[in-house]
């Protein structure tokens, strides 16, 4: 077997309150199947994905990051899906100078009845990812500043 | 070594271009305090000293050492571990040793590639493209000169360190303000900063400090400032469309480039409660581009041409990531 065979890939996602993660419930009730590799992490809009938190994920092990969120013009806090759209943007063109593949970072709007939508586009993702291979950021020894607790600290508040 | 029996004072340049240096001597007349109560034991650009007289001091024998540059070498780790055990108050001083700063911007490519910028390129004369080597066998016997890491480290990434000083250099005035807080603490009318703190700086940013007028920011174009064709004087420079750092950058420095007409370049480090410089520069900037089309945007974007140079300029190597893949998996694919 080959390590693309093998190689099982963490993806987080990053989800909406008001559509996506809405998607990916409708997902689960209806049955519908999708690889496990995605964590979903639940957030009140897509603009409140910092990039801090695409970086945190794939400097902390992950071989990919999913953002999700309402389809333009139907964002439940009026626009700042479209932020998450410029950001995602920016964030893929800088990480791409780490050497950081732009098919590692996927932007995907899903509505809340998109269960189906959802579920294929993160098939989709888990088998390029694979063919991508593991990311495998170094786990450095020692931190600058505690940056863990720190994140933590601030995701919770 | 004579000692007068005054409390010691060492700093020490690691990977840095002797900038903090010159910025201690700017306090002119201050450094007069510096010499009457501390005795300098050991500066390597200022005075002769050897790692040898420093070996043979007691453990936490020198009250004060300002740290600046990056670990870029063994031989700057072994005296980032020799001063940490030296010394009672361990300071990284500068953005050198904070964040890796200019010299961290080598974590974006491969060794081979810095060996190649640095004995191969064209203004360079080495036709025999001789490289350094960390062990080489002379007629006199082996020599050892230090061994280059991949990756630049900050000096909190190698060993404890107590306060953190921004700064590329730190100001001048920042500097005598921490050395008066130093006197004062050794004459007992002052109380040290809590450990880790960061200081000679504020915790805001840079644009709490600027005097540009800000309104509603709406960006169509991002654009080079030696580009522009006319710079309001009075404006702040991200509405005009230049890419200002200010918005995630400490203040500290008075807002000095802003005020002078030149963007924020992010010398001083992230803010406090930045985890990562970039990333809040990378919100910043996509909140205040005026376009909700993927291809305007991305024409938009086309206007900052290197955005991880943008964005990690004097951070990269204090940043979440710390190195491009190509620094630490050293294949140079990047």
């Amino acid at each position: 077997m080959s390590d693309i065979q093998t190689f099982e890939p963490v993806i987080i996602g990053f989800t909406c309150n008001w559509c996506s993660y809405r998607a990916a419930d409708l997902a689960g009730t209806a049955r519908i199947k999708y690889p496990p590799n995605v964590r979903l992490i639940r957030l009140m809009c897509s603009g409140r994905l910092d990039p801090t938190f695409v970086i945190k994920a794939l400097s902390g092990g992950a071989d990919g990051v999913l953002i999700t969120g309402c389809h333009p013009g139907e964002c439940h806090y009026i626009e700042q899906n479209y932020k998450a759209l410029r950001r995602f943007l920016l964030l893929r063109r800088t990480l791409a100078q780490m050497g950081i593949e732009p098919g590692r970072i996927k932007l995907v709007w899903a509505s809340a009845a998109e269960g189906v939508q959802l579920a294929a586009e993160i098939t989709k993702m888990v088998e390029e990812i694979k063919a991508l291979g593991p990311l495998n950021w170094p786990k450095w020894d020692n931190g600058h500043l505690d940056q863990t607790v720190v994140l933590q600290e601030e995701v919770k508040a | 070594m004579t000692t007068n029996g005054k409390p010691k004072f060492a700093m020490y340049w690691a990977a840095a271009c002797g900038g903090c240096e010159i910025a201690v001597l700017n306090i002119h007349e201050k450094i007069l305090d510096v010499d009457a109560n501390f005795e300098v034991v050991f500066w390597p650009v200022a005075m002769d000293a050897k790692y040898k007289d420093v070996r043979a001091m007691p453990d936490k024998s020198i009250l004060l050492t300002l740290f600046n540059g990056g670990i870029r070498n063994s031989e700057h780790e072994e005296i980032a571990l020799l001063l940490r055990a030296k010394s009672q108050i361990l300071v990284a001083f500068g953005s050198c040793a904070n964040e890796g700063c200019v010299p961290g911007l080598a974590n974006f490519s491969s060794t081979e590639q810095i060996f190649k910028a640095a004995y191969s390129s064209l203004s360079t004369n080495n036709p025999d493209g001789i490289l350094p080597q960390s062990h080489y066998d002379a007629p006199e016997g082996e020599l050892h000169i230090p061994k280059f890491y991949p990756v630049l480290k900050t000096l909190d990434q190698v060993v404890p360190v107590d306060y953190f000083m921004p700064g590329c250099p730190p100001e001048s005035h920042q500097i005598a303000a921490v050395i008066d807080l130093v006197i004062k603490v050794l004459h007992g009318e002052a109380a040290l900063p809590p450990a880790g703190s960061v200081i000679g700086a504020g915790v805001s940013t840079v644009c709490d400090d600027c005097k540009r007028v800000r309104n509603e920011k709406k960006i169509k174009k991002f654009i080079r400032i030696q580009d522009l064709d006319h710079l309001d004087p009075v404006q702040c420079l991200l509405e005009q469309g230049v890419p200002c750092n200010g918005p995630a950058t400490r203040q500290g420095c008075g807002a000095l480039c802003p005020t002078a007409g030149a963007q924020c370049i992010g010398c001083y480090g992230p803010a406090e409660g930045v985890i990562d410089y970039g990333s809040r520069l990378i919100t910043s900037f996509a909140s205040v581009i005026d376009s909700n089309d993927p291809d305007e945007i991305e024409r938009i974007l086309d206007g900052i041409p290197d955005p991880a140079g943008q964005f990690y300029r004097f951070n990269l190597a204090g940043s979440l990531l710390r190195a491009g893949k190509a620094a630490w998996k050293g294949n140079g694919s990047a």
